[in-house]
């Protein structure tokens, strides 16, 4: 019987469901989309943003990606929850919040 | 060989946490189980266990850190009673969630209020949902045995385990006892080897996750099936224990049950007394019997029922009160396994006794007799809930 995350599926039965629901691997939390609790949804405007960074250091779930020259990228959706700290936080109004919509 | 010795029922558990030597030990004390950490940490200090002795600030703590430590792969043991019981109830239930055979001993207290130090089994009962596999003792012996048994049971279902006893009445009353060479006791217990613990390097693992609702149902469901699958594990290691012991245990103990016409469902030491007065009464030629529950979970449903199925009338005497307006727990449990097993012959009351240290004296438990052979002669059962020895 297989105890890996990945077979932990929503149609595992109680026979093959790890002990107390235990989670046989490291860092899972990488695979599951938290950023669907979002509503309001961070839009950068790259003609705005004067690359200071003072957004990345902030946002508490590291949904900001620096690259390796030093500049931020656009958002991470999958994991941000549009919770607008880097909106608040940013000198050049380069950040803007807009309704999330599916 | 055995050793024929004289202890209280504190100092026989602790006598077996020492000869087991378990990994880790977390405990606060608390009337009247203080003695089985007392006793334990001279062990710790004399160096006669390798345990490490956790002193924390709660009862709430002791079974945090028993919870870690075992879910890291050691051993872990508490004690407990009463208020100290309730207060570990939150982590009681995480512990057996997450599949911890922790080994609890509890010398049961009443609960309060009003406050009161003695004996009954309110703070038991009131955590028998916890999930925790759950022995009584009816005498020192019994105590020590049923821990000697305790993590054979335990970890073979991974599952926690109680073992209760009664505060004071067996916890401080100094009795004969055989105890088990410690040698022998070691190799009947054996080394604990977990399937899976934190401490694996080779496998990562997150103990006691957030279980939304698409996975929870399933892991009580398996949860559920490790306390069924309990029932047979309780009798094959009591089978075992008898082989090396001569000391003979089951689910249930069944005395003067045979012919018995009358008969009643008791936990812990008042059976002494019953069977005293069961002995007085059938000396009167009254077919009186008893049926005493060793395993309280997995509750012995079909063993009692089996049990009770030629009686005309019976008494569950519960030392706890459900305050559910009509009965005790035992009482509910026992008409529950009536029922699901197609009993529907013997006549039965529920009878509370016991509360707060109240004596039950060989009397107390032929004025129940005496009410139970009314029931059996006149088919009329009258009240079903009773108070026994309270003042009218």
């Amino acid at each position: 019987m297989s105890h890996l995350a990945k077979d932990m599926t929503p149609q595992v039965t109680w026979k093959d469901i790890t002990p107390g629901g235990a989670i046989f691997e490291g860092g899972t939390s990488q695979v599951v989309e938290t950023g669907d609790w979002r509503t309001m949804k961070p839009v950068l405007d790259m003609d705005k943003c004067k690359q200071c960074l003072l957004c990345a250091p902030v946002c508490p779930d590291m949904s900001i990606p620096v690259n390796s020259e030093g500049k931020r990228e656009d958002f991470n959706y999958f994991f941000c929850k549009g919770c607008g700290i880097c909106a608040n936080v940013c000198p050049f109004g380069a950040i803007t919040m807009v309704k999330d919509e599916k | 060989m055995s050793i024929r010795e004289r202890l209280s029922g504190n100092e026989a558990v602790a006598y077996a946490m020492k000869q087991i030597n378990p990994d880790v030990m977390g405990a606060y004390p608390i009337t009247p189980s203080t003695e089985i950490p007392q006793y334990f940490s001279a062990y710790v200090d004399n160096g006669e266990v390798d345990t490490d002795f956790i002193a924390v600030e709660s009862e709430h703590s002791a079974m945090s850190t028993c919870i870690g430590a075992e879910a890291a792969g050691c051993r872990a043991i508490s004690a407990t009673s009463s208020c100290g019981l309730i207060y570990m109830a939150e982590m009681l239930y995480v512990a057996a969630s997450d599949r911890l055979p922790i080994t609890l001993a509890v010398s049961c207290r009443a609960l309060s209020g009003p406050i009161n130090i003695n004996n009954d089994h309110s703070d038991a009962m009131a955590v028998r949902d916890a999930g925790w596999l759950m022995l009584f003792a009816e005498t020192n012996q019994e105590a020590y045995d049923n821990y000697l048994q305790a993590m054979r049971i335990g970890e073979a279902v991974s599952l926690p385990i109680m073992i209760c006893q009664d505060g004071f009445i067996t916890s401080h009353a100094i009795e004969n006892i055989e105890l088990e060479e410690t040698e022998a006791v070691r190799k009947f217990v054996g080394e604990y080897k977990p399937a899976h613990y934190l401490l694996n390097k080779d496998e990562p693992i997150a103990v006691g996750p957030y279980s939304t609702p698409v996975y929870y149902m399933e892991t009580k469901r398996a949860q559920a099936q490790a306390m069924m699958d309990a029932k047979k594990v309780v009798q094959d290691v009591a089978d075992e224990f008898a082989a090396w012991t001569g000391r003979q245990y089951g689910l249930i103990e069944k005395y003067e049950m045979d012919d018995a016409e009358e008969a009643i469902i008791i936990i812990g030491s008042s059976a002494g007394t019953a069977r005293e007065a069961i002995k007085q009464l059938r000396a009167q030629g009254k077919k009186v019997g008893m049926i005493k529950i060793r395993s309280f979970r997995p509750f012995p449903a079909e063993e009692i029922a089996e049990a009770l199925k030629h009686v005309k009338a019976f008494a569950a005497m519960d030392k706890d009160d459900s305050f559910n307006a009509h009965c005790g727990p035992i009482f509910a449990e026992t008409c529950a396994g009536l029922y699901a097993n197609g009993v529907s012959g013997p006549k039965g009351i529920s009878y509370i006794y016991g509360l707060g240290g109240r004596d039950v004296r060989v009397e107390s438990i032929q004025h129940v007799f005496a009410d139970l052979e009314k029931i059996a002669e006149t088919g009329d059962v009258g009240e079903t809930y009773r108070y026994l020895d309270v003042r009218e």
